[in-house]
């Protein structure tokens, strides 16, 4: 890697790539100084850092070390920018199973109590390829369905990974086999609270958002409340509902029934949809707002009924902005649903408590990792659905 | 036939529309001409009531249009407007159904009556029918919206500035486009626009409004002649009146028995083209042609008769 600054620099003529100085020093670091790989004789104690070439056999070490600087080299020049995406996907998919391999060959015969962790190197490699990727998609601008094709060829092999057993080794997966039930159902409750919270604020914040287009007095004064509410952190948002969610199910008949308490998943909901209301309710209007005027004097005037006109006109065109709400909220709750375990609701979160409280590092990876990948998922399909749903000509008529 | 009765309309403290009243004929064209704010579109909207009036009433055929639910009286009156304001997210066939759609026409029925529209504004159903409104020229478009606002066959069309944002080209392909579909099916029609040059060439009538007040509604013809008012005057630009005049008539009107030399003029020419093509060409007559063969001639002197103030 090294190398390959000097020979740029000194050469003269060969063109760098300004992202590519930073990735280039990125991977640098990754490779030569900081640990890929963290062994410890159990799940607690300090961990010892392993460099890339003491964490391999060192065939593959070596493999990897030259892929890596090849990755970093093609990230530093100017080159045509399928060439960029295929250098930094390679590299990728080779550090997901190096990774896998360190585990396995750091792991000494039999010993079911060390636990071999991915370092910050690796972690360092993994964010600078992943960022040359995301560079050369973004500069690329596929079409919405390729892009979903994508994000389904990654996770194929991200399936493939995990079912091959080649990261078995390492002590997330070690974490997971310990409590693989507590994590599906964990992973279920945090689905549930990010999608349950998402459904209700889309179901009751796109009639608030007509409401307040036909309304326009209580426009200011619902936005503001909802805007307030958006920066309580949320934190201390989770421990204001605790008292009065208690004292709804202790007061209100049939709601402790139907799981309603002070604590657990029912004041987690509520909160995550607090935070909701606000996105969707202000796209809502933004995007009815945006609708051309003609065109909705045109609806008016050719005798279509207020329901007609809201069902057949304004709600299609304001589409694709209310599903960009929707996308920023899906995107928000699936990472705030984490906080949901700190008041017994469940969800990845626990994990990543309980982690923090042993200090177990890697049972805080097994509660953050997915949480991470489900939101960058969300994230890739919503936007595709927005991009999809936009109409060509809608927006020049805005204008 | 549309009966606007006294119709005042007030915004605030602003009254847009003072006491208005005129009768637009079935079968005819009424141009409501007046510079930008004077109240014309306001005017207009009170017919499908898309504005209520602050007092009076309108009728058509006798019958007040508060009579029915605002949403029927309006599929009844073809609406179109400046920028044609067409679904961007429907296809133009889907466009053009949306009145026969609200009636509940069938399937059938509509795709029949959108081909016949379609051509009717000379555009190729097969090629039209799918596109998208962004796929087709401004014209095109503005046909596209005339065509949605005639789909449940109407008796009564309001425009307002149909042709604003069109080239002068354009605009005069679909100024005359329309005063054939108008001869046609007999629509009664009510447009707004501030080109007097417009309302002199479509109208049968033409009401002119400043501030909310109707200052006159006549025939083109008086309207050139007889201006009521300075501001009327002014609107028609005294030095063009001559050519106004010239404007209205035809040259087949006015050709007499004779012979003259040079290229034949069409009898459906405007006098007023007719005039430019004399004076062009250097000649004090020429021959009058209707379907190729010389039915007279009309001479330069005859003209001008023509352009001078009525007496
Ligand atoms: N809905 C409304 N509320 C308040 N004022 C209006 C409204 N509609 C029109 N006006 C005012 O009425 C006047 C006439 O408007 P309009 O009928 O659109 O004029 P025109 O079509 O002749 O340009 C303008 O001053 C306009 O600002
Ligand atoms: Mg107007």
């Amino acid at each position: 890697m090294a190398q390959g600054i000097s020979t740029a620099a000194t050469g003269g003529r060969v063109a760098l790539d300004k992202l590519g100085v930073i990735l280039a020093v990125l991977v640098a670091a990754g490779a030569f100084l900081l640990p890929f790989a963290t062994f410890r004789a159990n799940r607690i104690v300090l961990g010892e850092p392993r460099s890339l070439l003491e964490a391999l056999a060192p065939a593959e070490a070596w493999a990897l070390l030259a892929l890596v600087v090849a990755g970093g080299g093609v990230a530093l020049l100017r080159m045509p920018i399928r060439v960029k995406l295929a250098a930094s996907v390679g590299v990728l998919c080779a550090l997901l199973v190096a990774v896998g391999r360190a585990g396995t060959f750091l792991t000494p015969e039999g010993n079911t109590f060390a636990r071999v962790s991915p370092g910050s190197g690796f972690w360092l490699l993994l964010f600078a390829f992943a960022l040359m990727m995301a560079d050369a998609l973004s500069r690329l601008a596929l079409s919405p369905g390729k892009r979903l094709a994508g994000l389904a060829v990654a996770a194929a092999i991200l399936g493939a990974i995990l079912v091959s057993g080649l990261w078995n080794d390492l002590s997330i997966l070690k974490e997971y086999a310990n409590r693989s039930g507590a994590f599906w159902r964990e992973a279920g409750t945090h689905v549930l609270l990010a999608f349950g919270s998402l459904a209700l604020a889309t179901a009751s914040g796109v009639p608030i958002g007509i409401a307040l287009t036909r309304a326009p007095g209580l426009r200011g004064p619902v936005l503001n409340v909802l805007n307030i509410v958006q920066t309580i952190p949320s934190i201390a948002l989770f421990g204001l509902l605790i008292a009065p969610m208690a004292w709804i199910a202790a007061n209100v008949p049939g709601a402790s029934a139907i799981g309603i308490a002070g604590i657990g998943a029912a004041p987690a909901l509520v909160a995550l949809y607090a935070y909701s209301l606000l996105p969707v309710v202000s796209n809502t209007v933004v995007g009815l707002d945006g609708v051309p005027r003609q065109t909705v004097d045109a609806a008016t005037g050719m005798g279509m009924t207020d329901r007609q006109r809201l069902a057949q006109v304004e709600l299609p065109l304001a589409f694709p902005v209310i599903l960009t709400g929707i996308r920023i909220v899906l995107v928000q709750n699936i990472g705030l649903a984490t906080i949901a375990a700190l008041i017994g609701g469940g969800g990845l979160g626990v994990f990543v408590f309980q982690g923090i409280g042993q200090t177990a590092m890697d049972l805080v990876l097994l509660g953050a990792v997915p949480t991470v990948v489900l939101a960058v998922a969300a994230a890739i399909v919503l936007d595709a659905l927005v991009e999809m749903s936009e109409r060509p000509g809608v927006r020049e008529a805005h204008a | 036939m549309i009966e606007i009765d006294a119709v005042t309309k007030v915004y605030g403290t602003q009254t847009v529309v003072d006491a208005v009243s005129m009768t637009v004929p079935s079968g005819t064209i009424a141009v409501i001409v007046g510079t930008s704010g004077s109240g014309k579109t306001t005017l207009m909207r009170t017919i499908n009531r898309l504005v209520e009036p602050t007092s009076g009433a309108v009728r058509i055929d006798g019958e007040d249009n508060r009579a029915l639910p605002a949403y029927e009286l309006r599929r009844r009156i073809g609406y179109a407007i400046q920028g044609h304001g067409l679904f961007p997210h429907r296809t133009v066939a889907q466009n053009i159904a949306t009145v026969p759609g609200l009636l509940g026409w069938d399937q059938k029925r509509i795709a029949n009556r959108v081909d016949e529209l379609l051509d009717l504004f000379q555009l190729d159903p097969a090629a039209f029918r799918e596109r998208m409104p962004h796929e087709l020229s401004g014209g095109q478009q503005q046909r596209i919206g005339v065509a949605r606002a005639l789909a449940a066959e109407p008796n009564i069309l309001l425009m307002d500035e149909p042709y604003g944002a069109l080239d002068p080209i354009i605009r005069a392909k679909a100024q005359e486009d329309l005063l054939a579909i108008q001869a046609r099916f007999g629509t009664t029609i009510v447009l707004v626009t501030h080109d007097m040059e417009e309302a002199i060439r479509l109208g049968h009538r033409i009401a002119v409004m400043d501030a909310g007040k109707l200052l006159q509604y006549s025939k083109p013809a008086d309207i050139i002649a007889k201006p009521a008012t300075p501001f009327v005057k002014e609107l028609i630009g005294a030095p063009e009146r001559p050519f106004r005049l010239l404007s209205l008539v035809r040259v087949a009107d006015l050709a007499e028995p004779g012979e003259a030399a040079g290229a034949p003029l069409d009898a459906g020419l405007s006098a007023r083209d007719a005039y430019a093509e004399l004076l062009w060409s250097g000649r004090e007559a020429a021959p009058v042609a209707r379907d190729g063969a010389i039915v007279g001639r009309v001479r330069l002197q005859g003209l001008a008769k023509q352009a001078a103030r009525p007496s």
